[in-house]
């Protein structure tokens, strides 16, 4: 494996963790907006606030990660998408800064604002809406380079069916993920009323998010035929996976058991239509004006970051461990008996 | 001026920096003053120090959180707003930016622990320890990103080929000799900072009549702290200082309106300049700009008329430079004489004007980071990357800076304003006196 197919599997491996992690947060703020209005918040806000307040700055950490990563092993990509960016881009990082520091003020500071938490809660549909134009952008034809300049066609991405599938695709995707892991973790509480609200969600959001799934590949085809051909072609297994996956996991979630196992499922269902579409997308990061093998940085600093990388994972793998055993297997935290 | 995109990303950059430089000066330097209080607490079984550990790090929390989320703003801009820039810098500098995020990752992770688990371990030691990777976290975070702004300043490390940079040795970039001056300025500065910062909340707690051990415990750590964490400031100060005469004289050159080169230069303190670059109304101390620049009153030091002047830095950093210094020196002595008026039992340390000169201190060492931060990004004009690249090259030619400008203003004020308000509301909604007695009853 050549080091440029390393540095963009480890990066999209950690958007893929991002997309995991963000999306149980986002959908989280959703449902407990939704909670308060319905005035179910008494059985569903607390156990997600036991979840959320240890981890949601390691959340924001993948993200971080992800984009300074790309930009050191794929400087050209700050170039194209630093420009095409700049507005939907500064959307989403003050959707972020909204999110993050409302998050903190409802939690530690002023308790129970209700507009805090709905700024908690909106923000967690829009911000994957806003990153994903990103993934959409990649796809080509928003991006037109004229005497050296990079100019960003707006109007061309909002009348794009393709554009609005994967924004349709997001939200679904970031609710359905949210539910699957909230109802396992209520399962684990002992939490029977929680559950039973967060499995009804899992399951109202199951079916969209393969309606929305099929939705992008139909626009795809339209928007990028290259992509699709090589997606159907090559890489049709890993999608007939995902969807295999995605059955399991919502059939166990109709059975009411193994919610543990179901959301290994959830996960995996996203890691095969992830990387699928990821590999399809190869050998473009940008369609089609950055390819893999030519905007790799220089091979000193690919090494070194490399290197760096496998130091960082020897430091990052234990903690993350511990944190995860002290707030996601302590059965007595997850039941609210520990502070 | 015109109001180009130019100009406009750097006025955006500027106000992002500006406002995430407060959080993220207090999220270098408030784990340190936490970890010291809980270990005081837990050696001398201390309830008050305990007390002040939990009330300063729940404070923390929101901080943190604007820290957070304005530091990816800032992460995510440098591509959106400087994308040539970051295009040939991200080929010779990302490593230090890779390695900041790990940083940032591992302080994360142990924060969450730490602020969750305080009554959750048998042995109270095990809950300090947790402190140990959060103060390693945000300080390496604070030198990484530091020495990438050190390369700005210094840049080496690689040779630039029709535009393209080659022979490239990432170590070499990072630690370039900007590196350990700067470092440990910004470290000490943190501290110092967050320290007073500290310290100024309880005097201001003291004049409002809250008399009690609590309150007059925390003064004395935090004022004590202040001290130590000022000296290194002045020495690190001092090496900054020389370093920029060896390496980067058109920067203290502009900060010392020097412009002739010659041995035995003054220390010009204010004043003004008129258009002949004739200097007015300063205070004049004879050869300390040597003295400064090299420990000896005839050290030759490089003026301003060696170099193009196109490639001047403009000199109004004079008065951000002054003003850093005199805070430095005002927090320094405020400290000193708290500690002295402890020491000596016959006069009382606690009174009303030393009180509000600490309370003073707080705000004006915030104020001494902004001046400091100022002179370092405006001293190296016109360059992003001293020698290679302008800041006019290195812009976005995207349209809409304008707009997300005014976006961002918008964002920065209400953030701002709402983290003072949730901060107020927090402490008062449970004073430590209450607290106090409902976590320690035997007390």
């Amino acid at each position: 494996m050549n080091l440029e197919l390393l540095g963009i599997t480890v990066l999209w491996t950690f958007l893929y963790g991002y997309l995991i992690v963000a999306s149980i947060d986002f959908g989280a703020g959703f449902f407990a907006y939704y909670g308060k209005i319905t005035k179910k918040d008494h059985l569903i806000n607390d156990l997600i606030s036991r979840y959320l307040s240890p981890v949601w700055e390691v959340t924001n950490v993948f993200f971080v990660f992800f984009f300074v990563g790309i930009v050191g092993f794929f400087p050209s990509t700050a170039y194209y998408f630093g420009t095409a960016l700049l507005i939907p881009g500064s959307i989403a990082i003050i959707l972020l800064a909204i999110r993050g520091s409302f998050y903190a003020f409802n939690n530690y500071g002023s308790r129970n604002s209700t507009v805090y938490l709905f700024l908690y809660g909106a923000t967690g549909l829009l911000i994957p809406a806003s990153l994903s134009t990103a993934l959409t952008i990649s796809e080509g034809g928003f991006l037109k380079v004229e005497n050296d300049k990079v100019v960003f066609l707006a109007k061309e991405l909002f009348a794009s069916p393709y554009s609005w599938s994967v924004v349709a695709l997001s939200i679904v995707s970031v609710l359905f993920i949210s539910a699957a892991f909230l109802t396992y973790y209520a399962d684990r509480a002992n939490d029977r009323g929680a559950r039973a609200i967060l499995r009804k969600f899992a399951l109202l959001w199951s079916p969209p998010t393969i309606i929305a799934s099929l939705l992008v590949f139909v626009s795809l085809r339209e928007h990028n035929p290259v992509h699709f051909n090589k997606a159907v072609s090559e890489y049709w297994w890993m999608f007939a996976l995902s969807l295999i996956c995605f059955m399991i996991a919502s059939y166990l979630i109709y059975l009411k058991r193994n919610f543990g196992t179901a959301f290994i499922f959830v996960m995996l269902q996203f890691f095969f239509a992830f990387f699928g579409y990821g590999a399809s997308h190869l050998p473009y990061i940008l369609y089609p004006h950055v390819v893999l093998h030519e905007s790799v940085t220089n091979e000193t600093m690919a090494v070194a970051l490399v290197i760096v990388f496998v130091l960082g994972l020897l430091l990052l793998v234990p903690s993350l461990y511990l944190l995860m055993k002290l707030f996601l297997f302590d059965a007595d935290y997850v039941k609210g008996k520990k502070q | 001026m015109e109001l180009d995109s130019v100009m406009l990303s750097r006025m955006l950059t500027s106000m992002t920096l500006a406002f995430h430089i407060i959080f993220a000066t207090i999220g270098v330097g408030v784990p340190i003053m936490i970890s010291i209080a809980e270990f005081i607490g837990i050696k001398r079984n201390d309830p008050y120090y305990l007390l002040l550990a939990r009330r300063w790090a729940r404070g923390f929390t929101i901080t943190v959180a604007v820290g957070v989320v304005t530091g990816t703003a800032i992460g995510l801009q440098l591509s959106l707003l400087w994308p040539s820039f970051m295009e040939v810098a991200g080929q010779v500098i990302a490593l230090p930016l890779f390695m900041e995020t790990f940083a940032f990752f591992f302080e994360a992770i142990f924060l969450g622990i730490y602020l969750y688990t305080w009554d959750r371990f048998k042995n109270r030691m095990t809950h300090w320890l947790l402190t140990i990777p959060v103060m390693i976290g945000s300080s390496a975070s604070a030198l990484f990103i530091t020495t990438v702004n050190s390369f700005m300043n210094t840049p080496q490390g690689f040779d630039l080929e029709g535009g393209k940079a080659v022979n490239i040795d990432p170590i070499a970039a990072m630690f370039n000799p900007a590196t350990p001056s700067k470092v440990f300025h910004v470290l000490t500065t943190s501290y110092m900072t967050a320290a007073a910062v500290l310290a100024a909340i309880a005097a201001f707690a003291i004049i409002r009549g809250k008399r009690s051990e609590y309150e007059r415990k925390a003064l004395r750590l935090t004022m004590i702290c202040t001290f130590i964490f000022s000296i290194l400031t002045a020495v690190a100060g001092d090496v900054s200082a020389k370093f920029l005469a060896e390496v980067q004289p058109e920067k203290l050159a502009a900060a010392e309106w020097h412009f002739e080169t010659e041995e035995g230069a003054d220390l010009i303190l204010f004043g003004t300049l008129d258009e002949n670059n004739e200097i007015k109304y300063e205070i004049r101390l004879p050869k300390f700009l040597s003295f400064l620049a090299g420990n000896s009153f005839d050290t030759k030091v490089i003026g301003l008329n060696e170099f193009p002047e196109d490639e001047r830095p403009p000199l109004w950093v004079h008065y951000m430079f002054d003003l850093m210094v005199s805070i430095g020196f005002f927090v320094l002595a405020v400290s000193g004489i708290y500690i002295l008026l402890d020491k000596i039992k016959r006069f009382n340390q606690l009174n009303k004007p030393l009180l509000w000169m600490i309370v003073a201190s707080g705000p004006l060492a915030m104020l001494a980071i902004e001046f400091g931060w100022i002179y370092a990004e405006v001293g190296r004009q016109p360059w992003i990357l001293r020698g290679y690249m302008k800041v006019s090259e290195a812009a976005t030619t995207g349209d809409g800076v304008g707009l997300t400008f005014i976006l961002f203003a918008l964002l920065y004020l209400v953030l701002g304003v709402i983290c003072v308000f949730v901060l107020i509301r927090m402490f008062k909604n449970t004073p430590a006196e209450a607290e106090l007695e409902q976590r320690f009853p035997n007390l």
